[in-house]
């Protein structure tokens, strides 16, 4: 505890007499700052992966949550009479909170993308939706559909679930693996820094039996390299994290025709999320770092 | 001030130091001698805390040192100054540093070191190598330099571990001036030597106590020295 409060109080203050104990290494200093720009890379793309599914399944689960679509699949000459039905069965029914035909020109824009523009939808024997919007309540799904299969025999009920379900479900898994991912990468930045750490402080037991014999506490020893590595693993994490940043920057913006992965980013408040990459990675080294230099100081004189 | 109560130290199954009992009064000159092995330089570690009885006590200013945590043994070393026979010194900083660095360590360089560190390099005559890496120093300069380093913290107790055994004999009566004039200035003196003309040579101008290890345990030297 007494260690902790002395290499924070360093950390914040610093101490040049201190940071010059301690011999610089060059190789070992770049090393650390190389894998925790790319460790910070990494942890960038995993958070968007994780902030983007995310949002996939809140919208999923959410916007079509309450909606459901019914097909009158009729005759042409029935299919008018069925229709109005079918609406005048939603109307009495509980938990719908509109209710409405689409237009031939609504289900000729839905069928534009594979037939043109020009489709004579009169023509040909396309179903009629109607679309639903349920209220907070929701609506009896199974009475609508036996209620439906009396009155109305030509209207298929569709509430979605089917494909919706595994969807949401497929978007919170990879939500669950981003944010694992984050977790992996996190503990692989502490795993290095420890492993750099202890080399250096292998490296260096000469210097650390001169100052233990001119009267350096464990705290003072601790304190030099924990606020190198932390100050290396903080510069090359805010290095990688605006890269990271900047690439997650430039992929394609979202479009309304766009599918998940142009949706892959940040949006709004999110991008504030990976700011905390880099002070992570300090504070991980910082924790890292004074771990391994505990351990290797008390098994020296 | 150093105090050893029938203190043994074993290493590797063997017993090094037996039913030790000897007391470092303060501004007291003693020699330590004995042959190679003896000995010698583990008693010095024991009296820094370096090393930990097997059994028996040692009491560093008034502390048990079994009874001390690190940082308490850390705060012994600052009163204790210690030259070590292959020096150890920080080969990247300059003398100047390496002279200042228990100053640096307890964080009192800024308030006293610059004053200190130029009488100090004066007085040792190091003045004009103090921007010397120490792998650039001679063995006496080196010695010289270790000497600096464990009086700036004004130490009540020095100990000198084979301080002469790298250099001449001019040197070594060079030496041995410096830790008589800290004696003289009312420190406790310590040295590990098998250097007997350094011990004669000693006793002409201080009144020194001789140390014997032999056979494992603590003799006082009779008149032969």
């Amino acid at each position: 505890m007494k260690m902790l409060r002395t290499a924070m109080q360093a950390l914040w203050s610093g101490d040049r007499q201190a940071d010059r104990v301690v011999p610089p290494s060059g190789f070992t200093a770049q090393l650390t700052l190389f894998a925790a720009a790319t460790m910070a890379f990494l942890a960038v793309f995993a958070l968007a992966l994780s902030l983007a599914s995310g949002r996939l399944a809140d919208i999923w689960g959410q916007q079509l949550a309450r909606t459901a679509t019914i097909r009158v699949v009729a005759p042409v000459d029935q299919r008018a009479a069925q229709t109005s039905a079918a609406l005048r069965i939603l109307e009495t029914t509980k938990g719908v909170a509109s209710a409405r035909a689409l237009t031939d020109a609504e289900q000729q824009a839905l069928l534009a993308p594979w037939f043109g523009a020009d489709l004579a939808i009169d023509a040909l024997p396309v179903p009629r939706l109607i679309e639903i919007v349920e209220d907070s309540d929701g609506m009896d799904v199974d009475g609508l559909r036996l209620r439906l299969a009396a009155e109305v025999p030509g209207a298929v009920l569709d509430n979605h679930s089917r494909w919706r379900e595994p969807l949401v479900k497929a978007a919170s898994r990879l939500r669950l693996l981003g944010w694992v991912s984050t977790v992996l990468i996190v503990a692989s930045l502490a795993a290095m820094v420890t492993l750099a750490a202890h080399a250096a402080l292998s490296a260096n037991a000469q210097v650390i039996a001169v100052l233990r014999l001119v009267g350096a506490t464990d705290g003072y020893i601790a304190q030099a390299f924990i606020r190198r590595f932390t100050l290396r693993a903080l510069a090359g994490a805010a290095g990688g994290t605006a890269v990271g940043m900047l690439a997650i920057l430039l992929l394609p913006t979202s479009t309304d025709t766009g599918a998940f992965l142009t949706g892959l980013g940040f949006q709004g408040w999110h991008w504030l999320v990976p700011l905390i990459v880099p002070f992570l990675s300090g504070g991980v080294a910082f924790a890292a770092t004074g771990a391994a230099a505990r351990r290797t100081l008390k098994g020296l004189a | 001030m150093i105090e050893f109560e029938n203190v043994a130290y074993s290493y590797g199954g063997g017993e090094l130091l037996s039913d030790v009992s000897v007391k470092l009064a303060p501004g007291s000159f003693h020699f330590l001698t004995g042959p190679s092995g003896s000995g010698k330089t583990t008693l010095m570690k024991l009296c820094y805390g370096a090393l930990l009885p097997t059994a028996g006590h040692v009491s560093l200013f008034g502390n048990d040192v079994r009874n001390m945590d690190r940082d308490e043994i850390a705060m012994v070393r600052r009163r204790v100054g210690v030259v070590h026979q292959d020096c150890q010194f920080l080969n990247h900083l300059p003398l100047v540093d390496n002279i200042g660095l228990p100053l640096t360590v307890s964080g009192r360089h800024a308030e006293t070191g610059g004053e200190d560190l130029s009488e100090l390099l004066s007085w040792v005559g190091l003045t004009n190598r103090k921007d010397a890496l120490p792998p650039e120093l001679s063995g006496g300069e080196r010695q010289r330099a270790a000497l600096a380093r464990a009086v700036i913290m004004s130490p009540d107790v020095v100990l000198a571990d084979e301080p002469t055994g790298n250099v001449d004999w001019e040197m070594s009566q060079r030496l041995l001036r410096l830790l008589v004039e800290l004696n003289k200035m009312g420190k406790t003196v310590l040295i590990a030597t098998h250097d007997l003309g350094l011990i004669r040579a000693t006793k002409a101008q201080v009144q020194a106590r001789v140390l014997r290890i032999a056979n494992r345990r603590i003799q006082l030297a009779g008149a032969d020295l």
